[in-house]
């Protein structure tokens, strides 16, 4: 038997990014670069003692319906052992509507919480101490408009905002790419992300004022390489644009934050989280010659790949999802979320939600996993994986160099092309039997729907329409009035933005009141349709 | 009735403020493999900009896709649109993440096929081979 050479298949690849797998590696075939946890290039992790300090944050993507809905299950979640929360607009906020807009009709409180004003956004956070937790946001085109009314609660509860923990996504690069939240053109866009980022490493110095996101990237179909290779050239085309406005590098980097998605192809994951903390570090030390090590270290939030979890066969899922987290543990990720088993079929129900946080508990306090420093660090497979994905990456931002950089290749269409590119090419694989996806094209059977799934019913948007009614009844519309004008003078000159979004927000101006004064300056953005 | 090399044309769109386009944009690519003629019309449309596009175009099929919950007040508003319009008789078939207990009021809306994750684009295109005749008699 030893000698039995025959093999399963004609050829071995990871099964995303289609790098040849060899029978067996050796310590030739790859080796680490030497560093040290805790040291350039961070490879193996950026903390000394990884978690044995501190564990990550277990932080789940919650939100939907009314504030009210919300803030029950944000204290079920804390309740439950969450360490940070983690807010979900429903999409007239993201994109700068309220809910009352004819294009909000059937989104109100669907993908995520709604958010029209300052008023809901305080009794979001009810009985919440914004002074002790973290919060991320994820939130992009309005993302300086949901800060300021963020910063306006927590004053609200007395709370400083130098105090404030949290992240809000402000990636704007990623949803021309994928995600598809803009409102405006890329240079106003830019303008309002630098704002936010400024005014944080000026007033806010516990906040993570952008989270460059690999995660919608990926989900729109790339493959590990380009998801790691456009998030870092969107990285790179932010820190371009803070040293434009006359920023230090070192003023800002060390704020910077990213979120990448973690797929079941466990090593070839592992591998790309290591591969992209060498590479922001080099990014930053050699290209943009800073000194201070903790503008070079990669810190990222990782969900759970949420394009693999199958309508087929959901329990599955949970088996899917504990491979990504495992990725993203063994990865040396700051922050996670782990998706719900349902969520192919609807927004999670709470018992799902909790299996998903009871995967990363088990991970935590069960598998010992956390107990040593990047524990696979040294396997001839994963150095040897390691080193070919930061060599793909690097490919890729040649190139993307070479067309003038991030906001070049997006306006030329080629990110775009690249990943609907690998979409199809997935989408092919999978019809083809080349790539097994359990359960769907392999194993199926034929089932029911399980029957419990969450609803977000139709009167939430009424309630919520109503709600607006009378808020634009109550608050003082004059004030409402001289805030918006403000907001537009501020917006057609090169002066921060924040302060004035800040005003604005306070006089009870609502999300899409304010995106419209913008809009009125900026204009609106109409993407190419790429397919 | 459709001629067998007459090609047929499908319009792909996406209704509401859902920006997950990752389906639409490798269904729209599938059937255009498959020898359709295909016109992605992108997303953030209402569904009076979709039903003026199909009348316009003069499609025989017309794909909505939206994984934001909203495709209640959506989908079958276009069916209506179209109809209101006096649109040819079209073929509408949607895809996103739909509950199944959601599936018989589409269909009553005038929706002919749900579609959800994990469904092969050549079932999609031979669902619509097979049954654009059965719409147009």
């Amino acid at each position: 038997m030893a000698q039995d050479k025959s093999e399963r298949k004609n050829e071995f690849k990871t099964t995303v990014d289609g790098l040849p797998v060899k029978r067996v590696y050796l310590s030739e075939d790859g080796s680490g670069d030497g560093s040290l946890p805790g040291e350039y290039p961070f490879t193996r992790h950026i903390m000394a003692n990884g978690y044995r300090g501190r564990l990550w944050t277990m932080r789940l993507y919650a939100g939907f319906a009314t504030v009210e809905e919300t803030n029950r299950r944000y204290k079920y979640l804390y309740q439950q052992g969450t360490t940070g929360f983690s807010v979900a607009f429903h999409l007239p906020t993201q994109e700068g509507y309220d809910s009352d807009h004819p294009l909000s009709e059937g989104e109100v409180g669907k993908t995520g919480v709604a958010i029209d004003s300052l008023q809901d956004m305080e009794q979001l956070w009810e009985g919440i101490p914004l002074g002790e937790v973290s919060t991320s946001m994820t939130v992009n085109a309005t993302a300086s408009i949901i800060l300021a009314m963020y910063i306006a609660a927590a004053e609200k509860q007395g709370v400083d905002r130098k105090q404030l923990r949290g992240t809000v996504q402000n990636d704007i690069l990623k949803e021309y790419i994928a995600r598809n939240t803009y409102i405006f053109g890329p240079k106003p866009s830019m303008r309002l992300v630098t704002d936010v980022c400024q005014f944080c490493a000026e007033e806010l110095p516990e906040w993570n004022s952008i989270s460059i996101s690999g995660y919608h990237i990926r989900e729109a179909g790339a493959t590990a390489i380009q998801e790691a290779a456009f998030t870092m050239a969107n990285g790179m085309a932010y820190v371009q644009a803070m040293l434009d406005r006359g920023m230090q590098i070192d003023s800002f980097a060390p704020r910077f934050s990213f979120f990448f998605a973690a797929n079941t192809n466990l090593i070839e994951e592992v591998a790309k989280f290591r591969a992209l903390r060498r590479i922001w570090a080099k990014i930053v030390k050699e290209r943009f010659h800073s000194t201070n090590p903790r503008s070079m270290m990669l810190r990222y939030h990782v969900q759970t790949d949420g394009f693999t979890l199958t309508a087929q066969q959901p329990l599955n899922n949970i088996v899917r999802v504990t491979l990504q987290a495992l990725a993203a543990v063994l990865g040396g990720g700051q922050s996670l979320h782990t998706n719900s088993y349902d969520e192919a079929l609807a927004l999670p129900t709470e018992q799902a939600v909790q299996v998903a946080l009871r995967t990363q508990q088990i991970i935590a306090e069960e598998s010992g996993v956390a107990d040593t420093v990047d524990p696979l660090g040294g396997s001839y497979y994963l150095e040897n994986l390691t080193n070919q994905i930061e060599e793909g990456v690097w490919k890729y931002i040649k190139k993307i160099d070479d067309m003038g950089g991030a906001l070049e290749a997006i306006r030329l269409g080629y990110v775009q092309g690249e990943i609907s590119r690998s979409a199809y090419n997935y989408q092919r694989a999978v019809e083809k039997s080349e790539q097994t996806v359990v359960g769907v094209n392999k194993y199926a059977v034929k089932e029911e729907e399980p029957p419990t799934l969450l609803e977000v019913d139709a009167s939430v948007g009424q309630r919520q329409i109503e709600r607006l009614k009378k808020l634009r009844q109550s608050r003082d519309n004059q004030q409402v009035k001289l805030a918006l004008e403000k907001v537009k003078k501020v917006a057609a000159t090169d002066e921060n933005l924040m302060p004035a979004l800040i005003e604005a927000v306070k006089a009870y101006a609502t999300v899409g009141e304010i995106s419209g004064a913008l809009r009125e300056v900026f204009g609106e953005y109409r993407e190419p349709s790429i397919l | 009735m459709t001629s067998k090399n007459k090609v047929i044309r499908v319009l792909i769109a996406k209704p509401g403020l859902d920006g997950h386009d990752r389906g639409a944009k490798v269904v729209a690519r599938g059937l255009k493999d498959a020898g359709m003629e295909v016109i992605y019309l992108g997303l953030r449309l209402t569904p009076e900009q979709i039903a003026e596009a199909a009348v316009q175009e003069d499609v025989d099929v017309i794909g909505l896709s939206s994984l934001s919950g909203a495709h209640m007040a959506l989908f079958p508003k276009v069916v209506d649109l179209i109809r209101a319009k006096g649109g040819k008789q079209t073929l509408v078939i949607v895809g996103g993440i739909i509950p199944q207990k959601d599936i018989p009021a589409l269909k009553k809306g005038g929706i002919s096929e749900v579609f959800g994750p994990g469904t092969p684009i050549a079932e999609i295109s031979k669902y619509i081979q097979t049954h654009l005749q059965e719409v147009k008699a």
